[in-house]
Parts: structure tokens; sequence; C-alpha cells
């Protein structure tokens, strides 16, 4: 009796508001295909053209990728090998840490497993919500990363973009203020490329995983059709 | 040949008589059900664990400005090294899982009854070995939550008075988690389960064919022999039981491949996102928790506030007090019981919450360790036990799984329904205890059936 009385002055305590601070901003879900190698290529592209003048990707190397993606060594060499001088060298940022750092005030971070600190879906709307800040010291903010130090670097794609709030100060909506180089459909299959890529940055052995797996699991499943037999004939005479 | 091979080694060693003793000739229950799988499949995870362990040790570097790098490059560089750190880390939550459902198989059936206490003691040292095995390791890969759980669970120990701050700097060797701390959790994360948790398994296992297995049905097979001197209701070990742990292992290798080859990170309950986050002492986690095995516990360590003692625990240790008191005969006893009870209440009136729910938190541990004693019960199984063990353990599994859950949840948020976390949490806390403190009480009265002379299948 006493048992209730105590659970029930537990429940009566007072039991606050419901108005959850729901600041995460509506992320878009992206398609991630680790099997299309074309898509992975774009991205890689974009990724090593864009990203690494600022970011470093450190855990992986050049040649890893180009094996991994279809790329042949030459043309990694000739392609992609801006910030290294050999295939097999660690994919490191252009921008010293230091510079970087008087630059933004913050060093930007490594990329190599951030598909996995921060969802894909993070990641696709992070990239397409940039906008025009006056107030910020880059000239950008971000919807899904607010305040954030990174200018939008794919402007140039993109377009600029305007934010408009709601009265209570909740973001509704962007408005293209002025269009870019690519139409938002281009724009948005190139971020999904981008971030397709990111996803094999951040384990490049998944695809392998996957393929292992499926005979792994049939083995199993074989050994254990066995091991049940054996177990069977064993126990036949067990009453 | 190898007959006489055999008898030049057992002149000098006795291995026919220890193959004999534990596996040819080791009478084992006939009706061992699904809940007996677990035992060895413990023993197989420990070995999957220390062998994966002593290849990751090869390639990782227990230094803070190398340690996160040297982890991806086992995931990139070392041939077959993605799938090596995957099975430890699958294996660590395999091995909880496995862990725990072999110790509820020990509530169900009253395994850890008499004679079998030092089996279930031994266990609960494993067990406790275990959870600091995981703890040290989970610091490894240098994360940012590796490194922000180390710190506030280390931290706890500065709740301890007078020697706490000083213990928990001599635990990371530093005034905070740093290279010193992280160099000697890489020693001790290969020390304690190489050597200490083989040491236990084997006196764990001594002790068990010492007195013999128990069964679903709780009764000694060893009180009903044949003619022959063997136990009617027991099979030989080997190879009754080697060929169905045979069949065992390979369902769990399924669901163990299942887990490493399609979801090592399990949605962020086997590897946590923000553990891809390299360790940074300025930017805190938004919510610091530990992998799941420990939220039980984490969250009966934040559930103790200075109301939940008041309004909660006071209360509730009055009542356990007073009944410990009113059931004592003998008197000097009562007025033992009498001074610990008012120890206990005096101190939950003076101390503060932060280190009461470390108290709480290590009760909620060492009251495993008392099963033995506090199980009253005339019957084991839970076959033949009534309605109020098995409403209390049934209350007890429920709460240990949403403790487990609202341990990775806000203690502000409200992910059940009604009211925040922190007031679910506090109910089943209580309900966690009672379990373990009433349990003199509610099988004592409880109206058991009787126990068959021989197992049922
Ligand atoms: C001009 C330098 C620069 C370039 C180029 C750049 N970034 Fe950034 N990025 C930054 C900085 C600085 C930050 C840190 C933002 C902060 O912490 O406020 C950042 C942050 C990020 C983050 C957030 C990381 C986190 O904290 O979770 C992501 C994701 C990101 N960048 C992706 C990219 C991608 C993809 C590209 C290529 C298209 C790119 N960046 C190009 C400077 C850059």
């Amino acid at each position: 009796m006493k048992k209730l009385l105590i659970l029930l002055s537990l429940a009566a305590m007072p039991v606050a508001g419901f108005a959850a601070g729901g600041e995460h901003a509506k992320l878009d879900a992206v398609k991630i295909d680790l099997s299309d190698k074309t898509s992975l290529q774009r991205g890689a592209r974009i990724f090593v053209n864009y990203c690494l003048s600022c970011h470093s990707a450190a855990y992986m190397r050049y040649n890893r990728m180009g094996k991994d993606l279809g790329i042949s060594e030459e043309l990694v060499k000739d392609n992609l090998l801006f910030a290294a001088d050999k295939v097999g060298d660690l994919m490191k940022a252009v921008m010293p840490a230091e510079e970087a750092k008087a630059a933004f005030s913050t060093v930007p971070p490594d990329l190599s497993v951030i598909a996995r600190a921060r969802k894909p879906a993070w990641l696709y709307t992070y990239m397409r919500s940039f906008y025009r800040d006056d107030k910020a010291p880059s000239g950008w903010n971000n919807t899904v990363f607010p305040h954030v130090a990174m200018p939008h670097v794919l402007y140039e794609w993109q377009g600029h973009q305007r934010a408009i709030f709601k009265q209570d100060g909740a973001f509704e909506r962007f408005e293209l203020v002025r269009p870019g180089s690519m139409s938002t459909e281009d724009y948005d299959k190139a971020m999904r490329d981008l971030i397709n890529f990111l996803v094999y940055l951040g384990e490049p052995a998944k695809l392998e995983r996957y393929q292992l797996g499926v005979w792994v699991l049939l083995f199993l499943a074989v050994f254990f059709v066995f091991a049940y037999l054996l177990k069977k004939e064993y126990w036949k005479d067990v009453h | 040949m190898l007959t006489n091979l055999l008898a030049w080694i057992d002149e000098r060693f006795p291995l026919t008589k220890v193959w004999n003793e534990h596996l040819a000739e080791y009478y084992t229950p006939k009706n061992f059900n699904f809940w007996y799988f677990f035992g060895s499949l413990a023993m197989l995870v420990l070995v999957i664990q220390i062998l994966s362990g002593l290849f990751l040790a090869m390639h990782y570097k227990p230094d803070t400005g190398l340690a996160f790098a040297s982890v991806e490059y086992i995931m990139r560089d070392v041939e077959w090294g993605w799938l090596i750190r995957y099975m430890h880390s699958t294996g660590s939550s395999a091995f909880f899982i496995v862990v725990y459902l072999h110790m509820f198989r020990g509530l169900l059936y009253g395994s850890y009854r008499g004679p079998r206490e030092l089996i279930w003691l031994i266990g609960m040292v494993i067990f406790v070995a275990l959870m600091a095995t995981a703890f040290l390791g989970y610091l490894l890969p240098w994360g940012n939550m590796s490194y922000w759980g180390a710190q506030v669970i280390i931290s706890l120990f500065d709740a301890i008075p007078f020697v706490g701050p000083s213990l928990a700097e001599w635990l990371r060797g530093d005034f905070v988690v740093s290279d010193a701390t992280l160099n000697r959790f890489f020693a001790l994360h290969f020390f304690i389960p190489v050597i200490i948790l083989p040491a236990l398994v084997f006196v764990h296992i001594v002790a068990l064919h010492k007195v013999g297995s128990s069964n679903p049905d709780g009764i000694e097979i060893k009180k009903k022999k044949g003619p022959d001197g063997k136990p009617l209701d027991g099979i030989p070990f080997h190879p009754y039981f080697t060929v169905k742990d045979i069949a065992g292992v390979a369902v769990f290798l399924m669901f163990f491949s299942a887990v490493l080859f399609f979801a090592p990170e399990l949605g962020g309950w086997f590897l946590e996102p923000d553990n891809f986050v390299p360790a940074n002492i300025l930017q805190t986690p938004t919510e610091i928790v530990p992998l799941w095995y420990f939220t039980p516990f984490y969250s009966i360590l934040r559930a103790v506030t200075t109301d939940m003692m008041r309004f909660g625990l006071l209360p509730f240790m009055a009542v356990v007090g007073g009944l410990a008191i009113y059931s004592v005969r003998d008197m000097m006893m009562r007025a033992v019981v009498a001074g610990a009870t008012a120890a206990i209440l005096l101190g939950l009136f003076m101390m503060e919450a932060k280190i009461w729910g470390v108290i709480m938190m290590g009760l909620s541990i060492v009251l495993f360790f008392l099963l033995p004693w506090l199980d009253r019960s005339p019957v084991k199984s839970i076959r033949y036990r009534g309605w109020m063990y098995k409403t209390a353990l049934t209350l007890f599994s429920v709460s240990f799984v949403i403790l487990g859950y609202l341990g990775t949840k806000s203690p502000e948020a409200i992910s059940l329904f009604l009211m925040k976390n922190v007031y679910w949490v506090q109910i089943f806390t209580i309900v966690y205890f009672a379990f373990f403190l009433f349990m003199p009480w509610y099988t004592t009265l409880d109206k058991t059936k009787p126990v068959p002379e021989r197992v049922t299948p």
C-alpha cells in the first residue's frame, strides 16, 4: 500500500509544460546509393575542387578513392591532385589551419567522417540552406547551422537565397533573389552527388561490407542447417 | 600410437580426467531450454573480443593526438581492419546482451540459490569486470563522447566525501581526462579482459561443475541417480550439449553478422554519431550519455534529486526499514537493523543528492550480489512460484528496460507520455529497488506450487 502511495506522490509531482524547444530545422531526405559510381565520381570532383581548399579529409588517400570509384591513377593525378603531390597522399586541406583560423576564427573541421557524425539528410539540407545575411561576417548564414562560419562556397551555382521568417521568428521558406548558373533541380542533383560521396568517404569499405555480409549470412544459414541436423541426430534417443 | 601418446600425457597431466570430468562425464540436465544457451555464448563472445582486440591493438595508438586517426587508419588502410573493428564494437554490445540474458535466466529459474551462491557471486564479479572493461575501452577511440563520458563518470568519484577528489585525480593521472588517462585506460583495457576475465570465468565454471548445473525446474538432478550412479535426468555435456550449443552458436552468429555487416552503428545504439567527432575539450555533446548497456544504472544516478530523496527514497527506505525491524526476531539484530535504518534516513536528510545518486547507482549493482540471501522462496524456478514473484520480476524487467531507454534521453524531455523523463525514471528507480528490498517478504508470502521429483520437458 505504502509503495502505491509513493508512486502516487511521485506521479503527482508538477508536470512541466509540453512546449519543447523544437529548434531543429526540417531536414530533406536524400537518396544514397553507393553503387552509383558516376554520382560518386561527380561528388568527388565537387569535393576536391570546392571543399578541400578549406577542409581536409585527412584519413583518406587519393589513390584509395580512385580505386574505389573506378578512376585510374592517371586521371586522379591529372584531375584531382591539386592539394597533394603523390596519389598515395592523404587528402589534406590546401589552406593551412592557422590561416583558416585567422580567416574564419575557427578551423574548418575534417570531413572524413562527417557523414557518420551528421546524418546525410542534415548535410544535404545544410548545403542547400545558405542564405544572404548582412549581419554575418562572411555575408552568409544557414538555417540548419545558424551563425555558421563557413561562407556559401557554391553560390555561383545556386545563386543568392533570401530566408523568409514567420512572425514568431521561425523559418518559413527561401526565395531565390539572384539565380546562379544552375537550376534548382540541377543544384539539388549536384548536392545529392556530393553527399553521396561524403557517405562513401565516411566509410569506404561500406559497399564491400554489404557484399561480404550476404555471403557470411548464407554460409551461416547452411552451417545452421547441418548443425541442427547433427543435434537432432545425437538427441534422438534422449527423452 | 595415439593411445600411447595419450597414456604418456595422462601420466604427466590429467588430460583424460579433465576431459571426462568437465565434458564427457559432466552430467547436465536434459531439460535445458533456450535460456541456457547464453553461458556458452558469453564465452564465445569473450574469445571474439580478445582476438579482435589483439589485432586492433597492433594498429591502435594510445595517444590523444593519434588515437582517433589510428582508428580511421584501421578502418581504411589496414587489411580487413574494418571487419576487425566492427567485430570488436559489435562484440561489446553483444557481450552485454548475452550476459544480461544469462543473468535473467538466473532470475527466472533461481540459479543463484543454494548451493550455487558462489557461482552467482563470481558471475557478478565477472559482470563488474565486464563493465569496467567496457568503460575503459570506450575511451580509446578518443571520440567526443568517449572523452565526455569518461569525464562525467570519473567526476562521480569527486562526490565521495574527503577522498573523492584525490581518488578521481589518481584514476585520471591528471586533473582532467588527458593523455595519461588514455594510456592507462589502454593498459587496463588489455589487462582486465585478457588476464582477469578468463581467470574469473575459469573459477565460475569450476564452481559450477562442483555443484552441477541447475535447470528450468530448479530441482537437483543429483538427487535421483540410476543404479550406475549417474543422474537419471542428466546427459553428458559432450556430445549432447556441444552439438546443441554449436547450433546455438550458428543462430547467434547470424544475428551478430546481420548487425556487423549491415548496421554496425545500429542507429546510434552500438556506435554513437557523436563519437565520430574527435574529442574536443571545448565542445560538449548536447547530451552526454553512455552506451545502452550502462544506461539503466546511469538513469538511477540521474534519478536522485533532492525531491526524489524527500518524497521518494525517504518514505521508501522508511517502509523497508520498518518492515525489517518488525520482521527480525532477535533483539540484538533488531537494534542493529534499527540503527542502520536510522543512519540511512539521517543520511537522506543530511547528504547531497549527488552523493546519493552515486550511492544508489552502486547499490543497484550491489543488490544483485545479495540475491541468494534476499530470496526466501521454498522453490527456485519461476514455474513453481506464485503470482507475487512473477509480478515482481515482470515489473523489474520493465523498469530495467525503461530505465535503460530513458537513460539515453534528456531528463527534461518527454519521451514516453504524460510527464518528463525524470519523473518516469524516479518511479521506475523505486520499482527497481522494490524488487530487491521487498524480496524477503514477498517470496515468503508467495503461494508456491509443488515441485516435481523429476525434470519436466
Ligand atoms: C572557405 C572555406 C571553406 C570551404 C571552401 C568549405 N567550407 Fe565547410 N566549413 C568552413 C568552416 C570555417 C566551417 C566551420 C563552421 C563553424 O564551425 O561555424 C565549415 C563547416 C562545414 C560543415 C559543418 C561541420 C560540422 O560542424 O558539423 C560542413 C558539413 C561543411 N563545412 C561542408 C563543406 C563542404 C561539403 C564543402 C565543399 C562544397 C565545404 N564545406 C567548403 C569553411 C569552408
